[in-house]
This record gives C-alpha cells, sequence and structure tokens, in this order.
C-alpha cells in the first residue's frame, strides 16, 4: 500500500503587504489591515504589526498561524532577554533573532514574510536592508520597483559604501507609504481595507490609519 | 520535507473527517455574542445525526460553537473541562475569559496542525467579561481572528456579506436573532448539508442561555423554482 498522502495542506495564504522605510531620524513600518483566505475577506481589521521592543517594530503577512507564532516567540524571548540583562534588546539583535528563529524551522518554515525596522540605542540606526527601506507580502511585487525609483539614490555596489538612508523627512516618508498602499490596494486583491502606520522616532512611537478601498 | 510526529503512527493521525457539523454563524449585539448553529451531524453525504448540540458554554464567561469533526469536537470539550477545571480549583475568585479561552485553542489546534494530526474543526468562541465583548475563531490549521461577526464552513461565502451589510453596533436581542435567522435560512436553502433544525444561544454579563431547538419557516412558492428550465431547454 503506497504511502497516504495529506489532503490538507498546513499552510495558507492570508495575503497582505509590509513596508518599512528608515530614515535619518525615524523609521516607518506600515502593513495593511486585510486578512483573506482564498477569494474571501475574512476580517478587514487585523494588525499585522507587532511592536517587540521599545524602539522595533515588526510588520509580518503570510500565514497568520505562523506569523502570530512567530510573534509569540520573539515577544518571549525578549522578555527572556529582559530578564537576564536588564536592558531592551537592540534592533541589530533582534533582527538575528529573527534570523535564527527562522532558520530553525528551516525544515517545516514559518510562512512569514517579515519587515523589521527600528531605532537603535544610539537614536539613529535602522533596519530595512541596506538600501533603507523594504517591502513584503501580496503587494511587495506593485510597491518595491516604486520605492525604488522614489528612494534609491546611492548604488549599494559603491565603494567605500555611501549611506542609503533617505533623505525624505518624516512627514514626506509617512505620504509616500499612504501613496504607495493606495496604488498597492488598486491591483491587488489581497492589500486594501485600512492601513496601519507607526512611526519611531526620537519622542517615541505614534500609530496612524488610513482607509483604503474596500473591494 | 516536513517533520513527522514522532509519537502517532501514520495510522492514527486524523486524514479526513467523517461526521461534521456544517456552519456556525455568530454576531456580537448590544448585550453580548448571540450564535447559532444547526443541529445535524452529516456522515459524508447522509445527514446521519439531527440532534447533535454543536453549541456548548464554557466557563462562566464564553460559548463555543463548532463546525467539522464531531469526535474532534468532543475532544476539544474534554481538554477545555479540565481547563476550566484547574482554573476553578485556584479558587481565587478569578475565572478564564473568552480572550483566554480563544488564545488555548489557537495554541491546541496550531501544535496539532504542527504535527500534521489536525483536529478537524472551525471553532467560534464568543463571550463577555467585565463589559467586554469578544467574538473570535480559529480553524483546524489556527487561522484565527477576531470581528464583530463571524461564520465558518460555508457561512462564510454565504452569511458573512450579509453580516457586512446589515450589523451595526448595539443591535438589539431581537434585531441579533432576526439577522441570525436570515443567516441560517440561506443556509438552509443552500448548503446541502444543514437541517432544519437550529439552536441560538446567546451569552452576557449575566451568563450564557441555550434556546431551545426550533425550525425556520420556509418558502418554496418563489416563481423561479415552478418551471426552473423554462428559459433554459435542456437544463436541469
Amino acid at each position: 500500500m503506497t504511502k497516504q498522502h495529506a489532503n490538507w495542506s498546513p499552510y495558507d495564504n492570508n495575503g497582505g503587504s509590509c513596508v518599512a522605510i528608515a530614515g535619518a531620524d525615524y523609521c516607518v513600518i506600515a502593513a495593511d489591515t486585510r486578512m483573506s483566505t482564498g477569494y474571501n475577506i475574512l476580517t478587514r481589521e487585523y494588525s499585522k504589526i507587532s511592536q517587540l521592543a521599545d524602539k522595533c517594530v515588526m510588520a509580518s503577512s503570510g500565514f497568520q498561524a505562523d506569523v502570530k507564532a512567530l510573534q509569540k516567540v520573539l515577544s518571549a524571548r525578549h522578555l527572556i532577554y529582559q530578564h537576564q540583562h536588564n536592558k531592551q534588546m537592540s534592533c541589530p539583535a533582534m533582527a538575528q533573532l529573527l534570523s535564527n528563529t527562522l532558520y530553525y524551522k528551516r525544515f517545516f518554515p514559518y510562512y512569514s514574510f517579515n519587515v523589521l525596522g527600528g531605532l537603535d540605542n544610539e537614536g539613529t540606526l535602522h533596519l530595512p536592508s541596506t538600501v533603507g527601506y523594504s517591502s513584503q507580502g501580496s503587494g511587495s511585487t506593485l510597491i518595491t520597483p516604486f520605492l525604488d525609483n522614489q528612494l534609491k539614490s546611492p548604488s549599494p555596489l559603491l565603494y567605500p559604501p555611501v549611506d542609503a538612508v533617505t533623505p525624505l523627512s518624516e512627514a514626506e516618508a509617512v505620504e509616500l507609504v499612504k501613496t504607495v498602499f493606495a496604488s498597492a490596494t488598486e491591483r491587488d486583491i489581497y492589500t486594501g481595507d485600512k492601513v496601519e502606520i507607526v512611526i519611531l522616532n526620537a519622542s517615541g512611537i505614534r500609530r496612524e490609519y488610513m482607509d483604503l478601498r474596500k473591494d | 520535507m516536513a517533520s513527522n510526529s514522532d509519537s502517532v503512527s501514520d495510522t492514527q493521525r486524523t486524514l479526513y473527517p467523517y461526521v461534521t457539523g456544517t456552519s456556525v454563524v455568530a454576531l456580537k449585539y448590544k448585550d453580548g455574542i448571540l450564535m447559532a448553529a444547526d443541529m445535524g451531524g452529516s456522515y459524508g453525504s447522509t445527514l446521519r445525526y439531527k440532534s447533535i448540540d454543536r453549541l456548548r458554554p464554557i466557563g462562566k464567561h464564553s460559548l463555543l460553537g463548532a463546525s467539522g469533526e464531531i469526535s474532534d469536537f468532543q475532544e476539544i470539550l474534554r481538554y477545555l473541562d479540565e481547563l476550566i477545571l484547574y482554573d476553578n480549583m485556584w479558587d481565587d475568585g478569578n475565572s478564564l475569559g473568552p480572550k483566554e479561552v480563544h488564545n488555548y485553542l489557537t495554541r491546541v489546534m496550531y501544535n496539532r496542525r504542527n504535527k500534521f494530526n489536525p483536529l478537524w474543526n472551525a471553532l467560534v468562541l464568543g463571550g463577555v467579561k467585565n463589559g467586554q465583548k469578544y467574538l473570535g475563531m480559529v480553524n483546524m490549521i489556527g487561522i484565527n481572528f477576531e470581528d464583530n461577526h463571524v461564520a465558518t464552513g460555508l457561512g462564510n461565502h454565504l452569511t458573512r456579506p450579509i453580516l457586512r451589510d446589515e450589523w451595526h453596533e448595539n443591535l438589539t436581542f431581537e434585531e441579533g436573532v432576526k439577522l441570525l435567522e436570515k443567516c441560517m435560512r440561506v443556509l438552509l436553502y443552500r448548503d446541502r448539508s444543514a437541517v432544519n433544525k437550529i439552536q441560538i444561544s446567546k451569552i452576557t454579563e449575566e451568563g450564557a442561555t441555550l434556546f431551545p431547538p426550533y425550525s425556520l419557516k420556509t418558502y418554496w412558492e418563489f416563481a423561479a423554482f415552478k418551471n426552473p428550465t423554462v428559459g433554459a431547454e435542456g437544463s436541469w
């Protein structure tokens, strides 16, 4: 008798897009609030953003149960770190933890596409990749080229490396994020309803929402 | 690719469901949560059982509705029984609210999915504690969320649109029941595994009430049902 194959999949794609942009003294992380499965919308008000540390925020899209589990694991590990070291985890440390946690499940992955952003202890180091911005999720193919066009200044191939931090002001970056989500919503069926924008800067953390098309 | 569970052999993993319950629909209203489900248990395409209770109170503050494999639902009730028992044994004046029960269920479902031996259910968990209403859902692979109205199975396709259109904050009890009945009637007409014996239950700050089962009135005299193929010869 041949081995029975499962007629169910442990994975699903619940859609959604995430974006992060880093500036000189701020970091903007945004994600839409729609949760879908197949051609259905499960809910229009689901937050994909999780605050892992005081100045470190992660947005994740993909398979929601894995996203939730990953967020919980990172939160729990951060709590342990705080108990052991009596301080918050820095952003680069959190990024390494994220990387290790994902690799730990290399052979049964967390189907979670993450953007991690934040400010470092001295107040001015941020994360999204070496170019200062990144996008993940179902709308990323629509968003990334546009961000490249608007934000990419020096080539990452230059040596000595030129700082890629975007010259945009915080307000301009937030406007850009709103534009980018409005556009992605037009063409990506999994992106829409509302975009949740988290802005991290020296004075703390702030949240903004903007309505998107609901179709 | 996937790591296989160690303790459960292949013959003991859930491969497909046998006796299943169909949709559960629930919504938040002024005083709490209203939930509805029919009492059918299908064995494939046979409507084998017609008195299955798919709505159960959990502890003091929650109501659980389940669709999918009935035996897995009964297993979940055993887990929850133990959970509530241990909670009561603390005897500290605190009791698990709906958020906590939902979180527990989510973890249980996700962990079983990780071991490739899922509990083949889609669960609706609603409740009220300290004035806060809560309504959430979790399914067999661990996807979970909360919202003002939820539905499982075919209910997701047929009743969520009705709820999106007609639900609003502060529905009265009568309005809520009417809305749920509208949803259940649509399911009765269009879901082949639906049975015309529905149960509605509510949960408020005061506790859970399961109303006795009853049947919905149906209407089959729509003009379109007579001679349905008159416009398309050869159709059925």
